[in-house]
């Protein structure tokens, strides 16, 4: 203890140098704990894009591609699948609810989905978020339709705005094969921002989707004049026929592998069935090489902070001789020069350990908000992942073992001085 | 009883070339002894050898009794911390921590120190009302005087009784009257706790005040032979 007493004053008596090598510590392990951080948030983000969704279901094909549509908007579907299989499992005893997608149109580079009033009522996002409107609602109309938060302040639209829906997937600046302009839709509502896909696209109705193409004929647009005009189009009037994918939740967890096998031997329809989960883990592995990387240069941040502090500790032993001399000569051994060197390296590690993680808490409390808005990326503020503690403690280990480094050479100038240090 | 026995000592830093070369020397208990000799006679390393922190010497040395070659190197430390108190030329405090924590610090490290001391504090409070630096405990070390620094010293080398002071050069950076002064309460003290006081010096203007002088130049053969040459 009387060691560690004056190991603590010893530094606080070379303030400057001990509150720059703590700074230094502090940075570096404000970096490794901000990156463990960001890396945990980016994957509860990923994992949290959908969530209490049991299965997706769509047209056979490849299970990621299925996900990535589906969820992430992110390419297309080879196949759609016919209303009638849809409202089978819709209504299927197992079966919760069911959320329809109908993918195909877009606008300026935004992606519009045909969906219905359950998008709105169950889908679940981080664990156990729901859909809400900053301004107006849901889409009651056939020719209503719902902005995401991002699509509404990139394109800034408001509420009540005309929006004319383009055949197939354009571009942003460019116009589309076949813009939908003999029927526009009207803005009835903006959804509030989740920091998921859902803010990147337009909502409709299905009978929305089935509306404007409701004069085409084996995928090509009406001749002129044989449209049929958007006032004469009620939402009874249409017929969905198919749709794109759904999302599915069951009453019970246990039924989804049940239900999940129903729906891949489907024989009426060529179907597949996805657990959101597994899949998300896929894809998430894939993408976790960038991962590696970034703390892997924490790492070698945290090392070069360490660095710097052997550098400054190593530098302080010649001015410290004289001291060492008068510790010897009142009976301290090696031992206790080796320790009293040991404890400072270990206390600068800790001072700078406690204000890293303080400095990391304190920014990302401050600027949660603005990441999320910005990035898209949900910083959660919880205490250290198991992984972050054992980052901690193997910098804590590796200031001991560094500590030993000036201990060493602080031993040998004791050895080689003895009492006769001359100043 | 002897607190200091030196015989036949020989030592040298590399093989071969002695620095102390030394038949016979000897200290008596509770004596005041005045050990000068010219720079380069072998003052700091013979009390390097007493102190226990050179060690690799041949001969027989004795210190209050006990075997220095005998004891392995953390059974030295701590016997230099109980048993000895050690007075350096100059700068001998450490400068981050204050008046009264540098006077108990020896006892802080050591407890076989500590064993004749009730209160700690109360204890630092007497060593350093004798030496007329009581007003300064609370201070900085580096805000002091080098004569009071001194002073600083001489109470951590007295508190806890130590049987043997050794003091090195330890009134070199006074000034004259500082001097008389600093060595009347450094005997005072001593006399009170019954202790040898080894005092290396080459200000021999010091010596009548002592018991007994001890000329280092001459009982060290090795220094005459290096000399000579």
């Amino acid at each position: 203890m009387v060691l560690l007493s004056l190991a603590y004053h010893s530094l606080k008596n070379r303030k400057l140098t001990t509150a720059l090598t703590v700074l230094s510590i502090a940075l570096s392990i404000a970096l490794l704990v901000g990156v463990e951080n960001v890396r945990v948030g980016a994957r509860q983000s990923f994992e949290g894009t959908i969530s209490q969704t049991d299965l997706i279901v769509g047209a056979r094909g490849g299970s990621l591609q299925l996900l990535l549509y589906s969820v992430f908007r992110i390419g297309q579907a080879t196949n759609n699948i016919s209303y009638e299989s849809y409202l089978k499992f819709k209504n299927h005893p197992a079966v919760e609810w069911t959320i329809p997608y109908s993918l195909g149109d877009s606008h300026r580079g935004f992606r519009v989905v045909g969906t219905d009033e359950n998008f709105y009522k169950h889908l679940r996002y981080r664990r156990d978020r729901s859909l809400s409107f900053q301004e107006g609602q849901e889409p009651k109309g056939i020719f209503d339709v719902a902005l995401g938060a991002d699509v509404a302040r990139a394109l800034n639209y408001k509420v009540g705005q005309k929006v004319v829906i383009t055949h197939g997937v354009a571009s942003a600046a460019g116009r589309g094969i076949q813009d939908h302009d003999d029927k526009p839709f009207t803005v009835s509502g903006i959804l509030s921002k989740t920091a998921t896909p859902v803010d990147r696209s337009l909502y409709i109705l299905l009978e929305g989707i089935s509306a404007v193409h409701i004069d085409w004929a084996d995928g090509a647009p009406p001749l002129p004049g044989e449209e049929v005009p958007a006032s004469k189009i009620t939402k009874e009037s249409v017929k969905v026929d198919q749709i794109t994918s759904f999302l599915l939740r069951n009453k019970r967890r246990i039924d989804t592998l049940r239900v999940q096998r129903e729906i891949n031997t489907f024989t009426e329809e060529p179907l597949q069935a996805i657990v959101p989960g597994v899949t998300l883990q896929e894809l998430w592995r894939t993408l976790g090489y960038a991962e590696d990387a970034l703390t892997v240069i924490t790492f070698f941040v945290t090392i070069v902070g360490l660095l710097g502090m052997l550098v400054s500790l190593y530098t302080s032993l010649n001015e410290r001789r004289r001291e060492m001399a008068i510790l010897r000569a009142i009976g301290a051994g090696p031992g206790k020069i080796i320790s009293l060197l040991v404890f400072e390296s270990f206390l600068l590690t800790l001072a700078g350990c406690v204000m890293g993680v303080a400095l990391i808490y304190g920014l990302s409390a401050a600027l949660q908000q603005t990441v999320e808005d910005h990035f898209g990326l949900y910083i959660p503020i919880q205490p250290p992942t198991p992984a972050g503690w054992i980052y901690l403690g193997a910098v804590l280990l590796a200031s001991l073992l560094i500590g030993f480094i000036p201990a060493w050479k602080a031993y040998r100038n004791t050895l080689s001085d003895g009492l006769s240090v001359r100043v | 009883m002897s607190a200091v026995v030196c015989r036949n000592l020989r030592f040298g830093y590399t093989p071969g070339a002695l620095v102390l070369d030394i038949d016979q020397l000897e200290v008596a208990s509770g004596e005041r002894v005045f050990l000068f000799g010219p720079s380069g006679s072998g003052k700091t390393t013979l009390l390097g050898i007493l102190s226990g922190v050179l060690t690799n010497f041949t001969g027989e040395v004795r210190v209050l009794d006990r075997e220095i070659a005998k004891m392995t190197g953390s059974q030295r430390d701590a016997f230099r911390g109980a048993h000895l108190g050690y007075i350096f030329q100059l700068f001998n405090l450490i400068p981050y921590l204050t008046v009264v924590e540098n006077i108990t610090l020896p006892c802080r490290l050591h407890a076989e120190r500590r064993k004749n001391i009730g209160n700690l504090e109360d204890a630092a409070r007497q060593a350093a009302d004798k030496l007329g630096i009581l007003h300064l405990l609370h201070r900085k070390v580096t805000d002091l005087s080098v004569g009071q620094q001194q002073r600083v010293a001489a109470a951590r080398a007295l508190l806890g009784a130590p049987e043997l002071i050794i003091a090195d050069e330890p009134t070199s950076s006074l000034d004259y009257d500082h001097r008389e002064r600093f060595l009347e309460l450094l005997f005072e003290s001593c006399r009170e706790a019954k202790a040898t006081i080894l005092f290396v010096s080459h200000d021999r203007s010091l010596m009548h005040l002592f018991d007994k002088q001890l000329d280092l130049g001459e009982l060290n053969k090795a220094q005459t032979v290096a000399t000579a040459e």
